[in-house]
């Protein structure tokens, strides 16, 4: 049985990576989650200097997910390189670094760090958090705009690229072409989906940063569709992610076009997840007689 | 740190212990190597919540393999936790955090201060003070629980381990007032605290240890999502920059519950 799949010439033993932002580097899941058995560890979004992120109440559960307002606090490249690079290190499995900028030269200075990182397979670029006032989503919400950081990035970047594109679009297939014909190897989706909630009993919003972007199982329906669609829209891979919880779920993803998943706010759930969920692959794979995972490829 | 593990527990008991607030043992491994202070995330069965309720360990029992949660129903989750008999089995996380510096009374008149629903996890600590010996023996241990009204849910048990003084707001019980107002009428002998309860307590503790030269270590609380330290959702303020992300910004669920007040900016 072959679960190994391919993206822009780089081989994953599976396609089970973890969603940015919910895994850290790995290092808090260690103790549940043998890293090596991943597919992909995908990190926590990275800007050229630490972040501090946003004031508290950051998160909040909603019916079926949560809400997040983190703001991508980070620790920067430095500490990044040093620290979590480094820990990835001793792990035999598949690195791709999440990148974050207010500016297109803030992504670019990270992303001019990192080639010469031989740890790291590729590049994931977020233009796509909702969460803060300045760059990220800014980026990811008209096509022009994605256009020109997609093919300002590639020009500098060492590693394939992925563009990780936003849901709160009009048109999907719009911004994934924009980034393919700008030179993108490859796009994830979806990032979370802005959302509100509000606190009845003290008359005060949920979260500090009032809005924040919804995961989990809730929104699945939504990403299905939208992987769906951006992958039809272009050749290039696609990685789908959003409110997978199971095996059953990855395979919906893969069947509506993915290459690969990537398992986010269930990590909180059950830090297991990943696993299970590769798991999962496998027990469906060996009942429906399936050779190869990357037969199920947007099979319906 | 001992290895955190996500199982299903035992549930041995559970009870009313005062209007709205439960008392429940449950079995699990995790108890084996539990510090004062630490927490579990605690999971409802109902598929629309997905996060874990994280919820202070009350006290331990190493023997039994058990340890005891004492939570108020506030919302959905505590609401299904009440209706737990002996032997169903619920889904804990654990342990979490850091837990108190017990170490740090060593010689000392140590005084645990806890407010509402802060006083469980200041049971075990008291207890774990009151059966130190040797060097790390402290010269007395006291207990100062702060109340809104005759509710004092858990004091009774205070009375094992430390000297206790009761603050009640409406002055049913004990001196009428804050904790900080009790620890004042009573001289409440002091020279290290260990506190959990709300911001406000908190900060008055942080003030008062401050004014006098105290040592003080606060339990904090924040809205939660992974209670492992990978969202960044739970942090707090600290006056110098946090080993984690380097930016002042400590993990509560990781780096704390406990904090040593002087780091804080609260
Ligand atoms: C470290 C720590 C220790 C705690 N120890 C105890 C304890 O020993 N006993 C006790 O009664 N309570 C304790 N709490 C508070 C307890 O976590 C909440 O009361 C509980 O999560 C409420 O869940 P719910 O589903 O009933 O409420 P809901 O309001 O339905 O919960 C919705 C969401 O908000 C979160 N939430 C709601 N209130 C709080 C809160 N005060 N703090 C953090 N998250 C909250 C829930 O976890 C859940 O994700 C502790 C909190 C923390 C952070
Ligand atoms: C707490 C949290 C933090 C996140 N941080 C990032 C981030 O730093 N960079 C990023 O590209 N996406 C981030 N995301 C988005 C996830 O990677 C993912 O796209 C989204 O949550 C949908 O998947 P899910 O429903 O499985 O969580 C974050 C999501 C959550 C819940
Ligand atoms: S709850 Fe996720 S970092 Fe603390």
């Amino acid at each position: 049985m072959n679960t190994a799949v391919e993206i822009a010439g780089v081989k994953f033993k599976n396609p089970v990576m973890t969603a940015s932002g919910t895994f850290g580097s790995g290092m808090e899941y260690a103790d549940f989650v043998d890293l090596n058995k991943l597919g992909a560890v995908v990190t926590k979004g990275v800007a050229s200097v630490p972040w501090p992120g946003n004031p508290v109440p950051r998160v909040t559960e909603v019916y079926g997910g949560m809400l997040n307002a983190i703001g991508l606090q980070n620790p920067g490249i430095d500490v990044f390189i040093e620290r979590d690079l480094k820990f990835l290190e001793s792990y035999d499995t598949g690195v791709i670094v999440n990148v974050c900028g207010k500016t297109v030269e803030e992504y670019l200075e990270v992303v001019e760090r990192l080639g010469e990182e031989k740890r790291v397979d590729m590049l994931e670029i977020n233009v796509s958090c909702p969460n803060v006032k300045e760059g990220a989503i800014a980026f990811g919400q008209n096509k022009d705009a994605l256009f020109d950081i997609t093919s300002r990035i590639k020009k500098v970047a060492k590693q394939p690229i992925i563009m990780k594109l936003s849901p709160n679009v009009t048109s999907i297939s719009e911004m994934a072409k924009a980034a393919e014909a700008a030179g993108a190897d490859a796009i994830s989706l979806i990032n979370t989906i802005t959302g509100m909630k509000i606190d009845i009993h003290k008359r005060k919003f949920a979260l500090a940063n009032k809005t924040g972007g919804m995961s989990g199982p809730a929104i699945k329906p939504v990403a299905v569709r939208m992987v769906y669609e951006a992958s039809h829209a272009v050749k290039i891979p696609v990685i789908g992610m959003g409110g997978i919880a199971t095996g059953e779920d990855a395979i919906e993803f893969i069947m509506a076009g993915a290459t690969a998943v990537a398992v986010g706010a269930m990590n909180f759930h059950d830090p297991y997840a990943t696993e299970n969920v590769l798991n999962g692959i496998i027990e469906y794979m060996e009942r429906y007689k399936v050779e190869d995972i990357n037969e199920l490829r947007g099979i319906v | 740190m001992s290895k955190k593990i996500k199982k299903e527990a035992r549930v041995i008991s559970q009870r009313m212990l005062s209007e709205g607030i439960y008392d429940m043992w449950l079995e699990t491994p995790i108890a084996k190597d539990v510090k004062a202070g630490q927490f579990v995330g605690v999971y409802p069965v109902n598929k629309a919540t997905l996060l874990p309720r994280p919820i202070s360990i009350c006290e331990v029992d190493t023997e039994k393999s058990a340890i005891r949660l004492v939570y108020r129903v506030v919302g959905s989750g505590t609401a299904e936790f009440a209706l737990y008999q002996p032997d169903d089995y619920i889904m804990i996380l654990g342990p979490l955090g850091n837990g108190f510096p017990l170490d740090k009374a060593a010689g000392k008149r140590a005084v645990v201060i806890g407010g509402g629903i802060g006083v469980p996890p200041l049971l075990e600590t008291a207890k774990r003070l009151s059966a130190m010996d040797g060097s790390d023996k402290p010269a007395s241990v006291s207990a100062v629980m702060g109340y809104r009204n005759s509710d004092t849910f858990l004091s009774d048990e205070f009375l094992n381990f430390a000297k206790l003084f009761i603050a009640s707001e409406d002055g049913s019980v004990g001196t009428k007032g804050n904790v900080i107002d009790a620890m004042k009428a009573c001289d409440v002998p002091c020279d290290v605290i260990f506190a959990c309860g709300p911001m406000p307590m908190l900060k008055g503790i942080s003030a008062f240890a401050r004014e006098r030269g105290i040592k003080a270590y606060l339990s904090l609380e924040e809205r939660m999502a992974c209670g492992v330290g990978a969202c960044l959702g739970c942090v707090c303020k600290t006056k110098s920059v946090d080993e984690h992300s380097h930016v002042n910004n400590a993990r509560i669920c990781t780096d704390g519950p406990v904090f040593d007040a002087d780091d804080l900016d609260l």
